[in-house]
């Protein structure tokens, strides 16, 4: 434990003193900046059925496939270009231990940066405290379930890029790497249930099993305050499985 | 008194793909000794160093450090050892005196002790006066081996293991690197592996030769003239016409064979003569030349005994596992 809030220390220090880290963080604000915008617009326009909130976060998969790659990338690439992991090794740490630092310290960066969205409805509210207060822009379930939300699947997003990092010396095919696997676990398990959708039976255990990955509805259940625990199983114990194929891998590679 | 076994290797493998990098290496090195490890590239020595030091596992065999097994005891085994990798892999982005902080704190250093021996390591270095606040990225090679050099001395630990920490220095830093080295001699055990033969052959106690992944010698210097040295080599220093001595000399019926004739200017010459391995006495053969036994156009000014310096051993020591090697294949 000890070793682990050493390494996190360290590995958030190295994730401050990044460039690519602050071009991430700032393409990622401008980018959710423009979207919550864009929402505010189209409400102005006509009614929606869907909080703004609610809309939001459905486009949480925009950013994740830039962001993502982005703060992981480097996480082990870079270190195995440089050889600077086995430096690592050579110390009394667990594996593990090296590698969920670097999990947890891009994963702390994630959850920030979307913390950070949560200003834009307290922002817009009292910049226009006439205009929308009937609107309600400031819903607290939705806000928290939509958090949570991306808290979650976050776990399992970072987990992947770890993953992809673990994979490569070269940061550029890591990010590759990572989107491609990112765009399988967002859209590749909602086409999947699409595509099944017509073909088998809702009580059944495939189908089940289907929309039990889909990260689409989970999201459904969480952006209206719905906080399902079954969700936690799937982030918590996919996470963990990605993070040891990444020390597998490491390891297999000694 | 014996003292006790530091690092023990028994019938060590280890194999990439289908190549074999280690062959059944066995051997012991004891608590205070400074060990050299030689061998020409690819001869696995990097490759034993990374077991030991836990970086990589061996396919068959065993090895234990401090009496720990490296395979079964990976983490206690890392806390017995400072380990200076090969390239001395650093990051770039770090001052000195934080990357040197953080390596305390993951070396298990008491937390209220780490200012104290970060500071130990670094004026051991010759680290904090000149570049504790440096970043490491702007450092010459020199003082990056000394930064990764001060890393393997954090927390004092009872094994040290470097890997080419002279590789790519100047001869004032090699200088500077070897006292460093001399200086950890009684206080720890010491496994070094470098190309700097002369380096290796100042400050080991004794000498562990691998090539091709075997090991093919191990000893003091002097066991190991014995063993790998057979021929002898004498220097001439002589005046007047060469071919007038050699044809005496062959008229004597002397046994020899010309390795290098030097013109050193005004008619001298410096002869380096090799004595057949049968030669086991050279005293005969030098009287038998003694300068005192003029002839009329050569005057020989002095001789002298080449003692084989640790290169000669080597090279001699490797030639011979070659040689093994090609006899088996035939």
């Amino acid at each position: 434990m000890r070793h682990l809030l050493t390494l996190v220390r360290h590995e958030i220090r190295l994730l401050l003193i990044s460039p690519t880290v602050y071009i991430a963080s700032v393409i990622f604000l401008i980018l959710m900046g423009f979207i919550y915008w864009a929402i505010l617009r189209e409400m102005t326009l006509a009614p929606q059925d869907i909080s703004a909130n609610a809309q939001f976060f459905g486009l949480f998969w925009l950013p994740v496939f830039f962001l993502v790659p982005l703060l992981t990338m480097r996480s082990i690439a870079a270190e195995k270009s440089r050889s600077t992991l086995e430096s690592l090794f050579s110390t009394p740490v667990p594996k593990f231990s090296i590698i969920l630092s670097k999990y947890l310290s891009a994963y702390l960066l994630y959850i920030t940066l979307w913390a950070l969205t949560l200003y834009f409805p307290i922002i817009t509210q009292s910049l226009f405290p006439e205009t929308i207060s009937n609107n309600n822009l400031v819903d607290p379930a939705g806000m928290l379930g939509g958090i949570i939300f991306i808290a979650l699947s976050g776990l399992l997003f970072i987990a992947i890029g770890i993953f992809a990092s673990s994979l490569t010396r070269s940061q550029l095919v890591a990010a590759m790497l990572c989107f491609t696997l990112l765009l399988i676990a967002c859209i590749g398990s909602q086409q999947l249930e699409y595509a099944t959708f017509n073909y088998l039976s809702p009580g059944s255990f495939l189908y089940g099993l289907i929309e039990y990955i889909n990260i689409y509805s989970h999201l459904e259940d969480f952006s209206l305050g719905i906080i399902d625990t079954r969700p936690f199983v799937f982030y918590f114990s996919s996470a963990y499985l990605f993070l040891s194929l990444a020390v597998n891998n490491i390891e297999s590679k000694l | 008194m014996e003292k006790p076994v530091s690092i023990s290797v028994n019938n060590l493998s280890r194999k990439f793909g289908t190549h074999l990098a280690v062959k059944n290496i066995s051997f012991e090195i004891q608590a205070g000794e400074i060990v050299g490890f030689l061998g020409p590239n690819g001869a696995g020595k990097s490759t034993t160093m990374r077991i030991l030091g836990g970086l990589l596992s061996a396919h068959t065999g065993s090895a234990t450090v401090c009496g720990l097994s490296v395979a079964e005891d990976s983490l206690a085994v890392k806390r017995k050892i400072g380990f200076m990798q090969e390239n001395n892999p650093l990051p770039d982005e770090l001052r000195v005196n934080e990357y040197l902080r953080l390596r305390a704190e993951l070396k298990e250093v008491p937390q209220e002790d780490i200012s104290t021996e970060v500071r130990r390591v670094m004026d051991l270095c010759d680290l904090f006066r000149t570049a504790r606040r440096k970043i490491i990225g702007t450092l010459s090679k020199g003082f990056k081996q000394r930064v990764g050099i001060a890393d393997a001395l954090i927390g004092a630990p009872e094994v040290i293991i470097f890997d080419e920490p002279t590789i790519g220095l100047d001869p004032h830093q090699i200088q500077g690197i070897r006292k460093l080295i001399d200086s950890l001699r009684g206080k720890h055990t010491v496994l070094i592996s470098s190309h700097v033969l002369s380096e290796i052959e100042k400050i080991c106690d004794r000498v562990i030769i691998l090539n091709n992944g075997h090991l093919v010698a191990m000893g003091t210097k002097a066991e190991l003239k014995e063993a790998f040295i057979t021929e002898h080599k004498l220097s001439v220093d002589l005046t007047g016409e060469v071919n007038a001595l050699l044809e005496h000399w062959r008229s004597l019926k002397l046994d020899f064979e010309v390795l290098e004739e030097q013109n050193k200017g005004n008619d001298s010459y410096e002869l380096i003569l090799k004595l057949p391995a049968e030669t086991l006495d050279i005293e005969p053969f030098i009287n038998t030349v003694n300068p005192l036994n003029r002839l009329e156009n050569c005057r020989i000014q002095g001789i002298h005994i080449i003692e084989p310096d640790l290169e000669a051993i080597f090279l001699a020591a490797t030639t011979r596992s070659w040689d093994e090697v090609r006899l088996k294949e035939v």
